[in-house]
């Protein structure tokens, strides 16, 4: 009867004082140019367990790339990202999806024709055990198999609010609602470390206060370590406990939120003075 | 087989005698459902029981005693329903509030009624009693139903449900004969709940109703539309509505049937569907939404639906309406609208929820001809009742087979009505209020000595005997030259065009009227996507010169039907203007039942009335808005004023029908 308390259980706790030592990821160095462009130049800084980090940086900053190399979408020619200890390089999307990472992106990626509920349990394929033959049957262990994973989309559902979209075409739907469906097809993976390519872009005030509450409140209930990308100064000072800057493909501060914002670096960097 | 109502034995005169009694009887059928994850899930009369049984107890250990006051916040909810009940049982008395109203609002009314405890849904409403509670000495405890978010909360005065069920059910386990003891203390005179006025006039007042009132009424009214206790009810409007206390509550522990809540509230339709009610109310505004929602979606649709649905309505509005009623009709209309049962209204009733409605109820405010009799005409029982908090609701209603658009039928069983000389309607029955809590001079102001209750309309008995409600009594005006002025009359003429969503008169005191219009967003939208208008807000598709066209028509419309109207015909509208923003209850512009409140709205628009009566063709508007997370901003712009033609008074019209929009 109770959604809440079984989303919670089996979740680490966040922690109420916000303090984080456990070093989830690490990149370290990392250089990525595509041909002579170079997007990212020997950028180095971690992701902590159970922590909401932020990264920032005027257009062009190379803040998306950095995602993308940190899911395996994109392979830097140069330094080593290290997740849960192991250190790696070149890595698959898929094989990331594997090891509990999920993102969402920066213009909506959702399977347009299809309904909400079952853009969400796409986030549930690699879950799936029961093989194609078995599939094609409707009785049998799919059937459980189904009814366990729809019964953790439910709660997905529940717990962003979204019951009454459950059916509809994600193509009909507002932008605002559509990028709330990408979030939930990224809890659906139950991922340890989630990536928010701009949750907020295009969303009114409200859209975004909602969006800000279910980030903290994925968070705090079960544990999801957050990587975000957001231009919206307020969210990002409000709700990150830690922020990396970049410009130009280099990182130009990190700290918590109080700290970078008073950097002189990051302050010309987005007001343009000192030239 | 299914009971009728109105048989119980009368020593069960409080709601936790009937749950036992319910337990006992029907302990198996379904008292409550809640669609949870997707899933409908049910509860039978015995679970009921046990829920509220082991609530009473956890509330009791917690320091509820007799005569504390319980506050309960959130959407409908089974959980929130037997809290009512809980406390009930243990002789505190519920205080249900609006959910969507804010903390100053709340902290008003749980001060006032001194609230000891609160028993609220989730987060939101904890955030807004934290706030609240500085105000509130009275307030002790806390107890909350979803813990989500709530996880570094440290109050420890913040209790969650499940924890004080489990200390109810251990209670329980001690003392066995607790709770059927402390339900056999409860009798009929006992206070059952106080109801919170939503401030059409002011502060809210809490309206005091004892079990009697409550009881007496839901049985009378049960009896009368023979209510049984198979109905299928599905509960979304605010709890803390007398209304919703009434249908869902009242008459669901008077009859035994089972009550529905939604998923959430933007789920309503959908739910309505899927549970196919027996008995369903709704207030004008949500019938009216729903018809223009099926007209939009029938432009939309193919040409031969769109033909087949024409052709079917217009028999439907020739002869649906007089099979209803049961009236001689010609066999062969007969078998076409049988016909058409098949092809259109049966799939038409069953894609809104409305295929085993045997009763559905509309109140508050005035219905549509037109709308009232779509519904009425796909076969819909839909009967306007007229009633209020300080009457437990039921005042008057329309009985079977003498159903009429303009009135809202005969006084109700045991209730007389009588009018006043300035044609205030005033009643005397078992459900009038025992008093507005802690304001005597406003309990004697609005009841007098002898047991009459001034409603505060003014209304009219037809030739028929039916009552007809035209307006507040003290919004009733003249104009210079002496003639009726009833706003709310223009208003709801003007509304009734699907177009128009509010609308606001003006003229006492003056040589003409004019008004305010509010276009609907839903249904101008739709036309502006079909006619390829483009537009990026309310402001914008507001002031685009082809809307302000649009509405012309209809006030122009307006004006032809009023100059048939013997007494009101100078009530015709010569100047309106198009609001560039949606009248809404966060700017204090409306109640939270959506009333317009008038004295609000003259105060704040001042200029712009000012210039209606001008002779100016635009005004600039500045107005302040508030946003929905209370955040405060500015509108500005230019609004056209325009001149509409009025007529002369015999030039009879034929009264508009509706349109599609």
């Amino acid at each position: 009867m109770n959604a809440v308390a079984g989303l919670a259980d089996g979740n680490g706790a966040a922690v109420p004082d916000r303090r984080f030592d456990e070093v989830l990821l690490e990149v370290d160095s990392i250089s990525l140019s595509f041909g002579g462009v170079k997007a990212l130049t020997n950028i180095s800084f971690d992701i902590r367990k159970g922590e909401i980090r932020a990264i920032i940086g005027p257009n062009g900053a190379g803040k998306t790339s950095m995602l993308n190399v940190i899911n395996g979408f994109y392979q830097p020619q140069v330094g080593t990202i290290r997740y849960k200890g192991e250190a790696r390089r070149a890595m698959r999307p898929y094989q990331a999806a594997k090891q509990g990472i999920a993102r969402t992106f920066q213009n909506v990626a959702l399977f347009r024709g299809m309904s909400t509920l079952d853009n969400i349990m796409t986030g549930r394929l690699l879950k799936m055990r029961s093989n194609l033959l078995l599939q094609g049957l409707y009785w049998g262990p799919n059937q459980r198999e189904e009814i366990a994973h729809r019964a953790f989309c439910e709660r997905i559902i529940d717990f962003l609010e979204i019951q009454a979209i459950r059916k509809t075409p994600v193509g009909r739907l507002p932008y605002g609602l559509q990028k709330r469906v990408e979030l939930a097809r990224a809890l659906a993976m139950e991922p340890e470390l989630l990536l928010l390519d701009e949750p907020m872009a295009g969303m009114n005030v409200e859209e975004k206060e909602d969006m800000c509450r279910f980030i903290l409140d994925v968070n705090e209930q079960f544990g999801t370590t957050i990587a975000l990308i957001e231009h919206d100064m307020g969210v990002v000072m409000d709700i990150s406990d830690r922020v990396v800057v970049l410009d130009y493909g280099r990182k130009l501060a990190d700290g918590p939120p109080a700290e970078v914002r008073a950097d002189p670096a990051v302050i010309s960097a987005y007001l343009g003075v000192g030239h | 087989m299914p009971r009728s109502a109105g048989v119980e034995a009368p020593d069960l005169d409080t709601f936790p005698k009937l749950l036992l009694h319910h337990a006992k009887v029907r302990g198996d059928r379904p008292a409550m459902r809640e669609k949870d994850l997707g899933i409908w899930q049910a509860w039978s009369w015995a679970e009921a029981r046990a829920e509220i049984e082991a609530l009473a107890c956890g509330l009791h250990t917690l320091g509820m005693r007799r005569g504390d006051r319980l506050a309960i916040i959130g959407d409908n909810r089974p959980r929130l329903y037997w809290s009512m009940c809980a406390a009930q049982a243990i002789g505190a008395v519920p205080v249900p509030l609006y959910q969507d109203s804010g903390a100053a609002e709340m902290a008003y009314v749980i001060d006032h009624a001194e609230v000891g405890f609160a028993l609220v849904e989730d987060q939101e409403q904890v955030d807004k009693l934290l706030e609240a509670k500085e105000r509130c000495p009275h307030l002790r405890q806390l107890v909350y139903d979803d813990p989500r978010g709530l996880r570094n909360y440290r109050q420890p005065w913040l209790n969650a449900y499940d924890a004080v069920t489990e200390a109810g059910r251990a209670f329980a386990e001690h003392h066995p004969d607790f709770f059927e003891a402390e339900v056999a203390k409860g009798k009929g005179a006992d206070i059952s709940i106080f109801c919170y006025t939503s401030g059409t006039t002011g502060t809210p007042k809490g309206v005091v109703l004892t079990f009697d009132n409550i009881l007496k009424t839901a049985r009378n009214a049960a009896a009368f539309e023979d209510l049984t206790d198979r109905e299928e009810m599905l509960a979304y409007l605010p709890m803390a509505w007398v209304g919703d206390h009434i249908f869902s509550y009242g008459q669901s522990y008077a009859c035994g049937f089972c009550v529905s809540c939604p998923e959430s509230a933007a789920t309503v339709m959908q739910n309505l569907r899927e549970l196919g009610p027996t008995y369903f109310f709704a207030p004008p505004r949500i019938f009216e939404t729903i018809l223009t929602t099926v007209m939009i979606r029938m432009e939309d649709a193919s040409r031969p639906k769109r033909w087949l649905f024409k052709r079917f309505m217009a028999l439907a509005r020739h002869s649906g309406v007089r099979i209803l009623n049961g009236e001689p009709v010609p066999a062969g209309e007969r078998w076409l609208y049988r016909l058409g049962e098949l092809l259109v209204y049966g799939p038409l009733k069953d894609t809104l929820g409305f295929s085993n409605v045997r009763l559905a109820y509309t109140a508050g405010e005035a219905i549509g001809p037109d709308i009232f009799d779509f519904y009425r005409s796909i076969g819909v029982n839909l009967k306007q009742l007229y009633g209020s908090t300080e009457a437990s609701v039921f005042i008057a209603i329309q009985p079977d087979g003498e159903i009429f658009a303009d009135t809202v039928g005969k006084p109700a069983p045991d209730v007389e009505i009588r009018l006043a000389d300035n044609g205030e309607v005033l009643f005397r029955s078992p459900g009038v209020f025992q008093e507005y809590y802690k304001m005597p001079e406003a309990t004697a102001e609005t009841k007098t000595a002898d047991g009459w209750v001034r409603t505060g309309d003014a209304g009219l008995f037809d030739s028929r005997g039916h009552l007809k409600i035209i307006d507040r009594a003290k919004d009733v005006g003249r104009l210079k030259d002496g003639s009726l002025f009833a706003p709310k009359y223009i208003e709801n003429k003007l509304k009734f065009f699907p177009d128009i969503k509010e609308a606001v008169a003006f003229g006492d005191g003056r040589d003409s009227v004019t008004a305010f219009v509010n276009i609907d967003l839903a249904a101008v939208g739709s036309w502006a996507e079909r006619n390829n208008v483009a537009y990026a807000s309310y402001q914008e598709l507001a002031a685009n010169p082809r809307v302000t066209e649009i509405v012309t028509g209809h006030v122009r419309q307006v004006n032809r039907d009023l100059a048939a109207d013997p007494q009101l015909h100078r009530c015709q509208i010569s100047r309106f203007l198009i609001l560039p923003k949606e009248l809404d209850p966060d700017d204090g512009e409306m109640t939270r039942t959506r009333k317009v409140r008038r004295r609000i709205i003259t105060e704040r628009y001042q200029p712009l009335i000012d210039a209606l009566f001008s002779d100016r063709t635009e005004v600039q508007a500045d107005l302040e808005v508030t946003f929905e997370d209370g955040r405060r901003g500015r509108l500005s712009g230019l609004v056209r004023i325009v001149d509409v033609e009025t007529f002369p008074p015999s030039e009879a019209g034929e009264a508009p029908r509706k349109a599609a929009a």
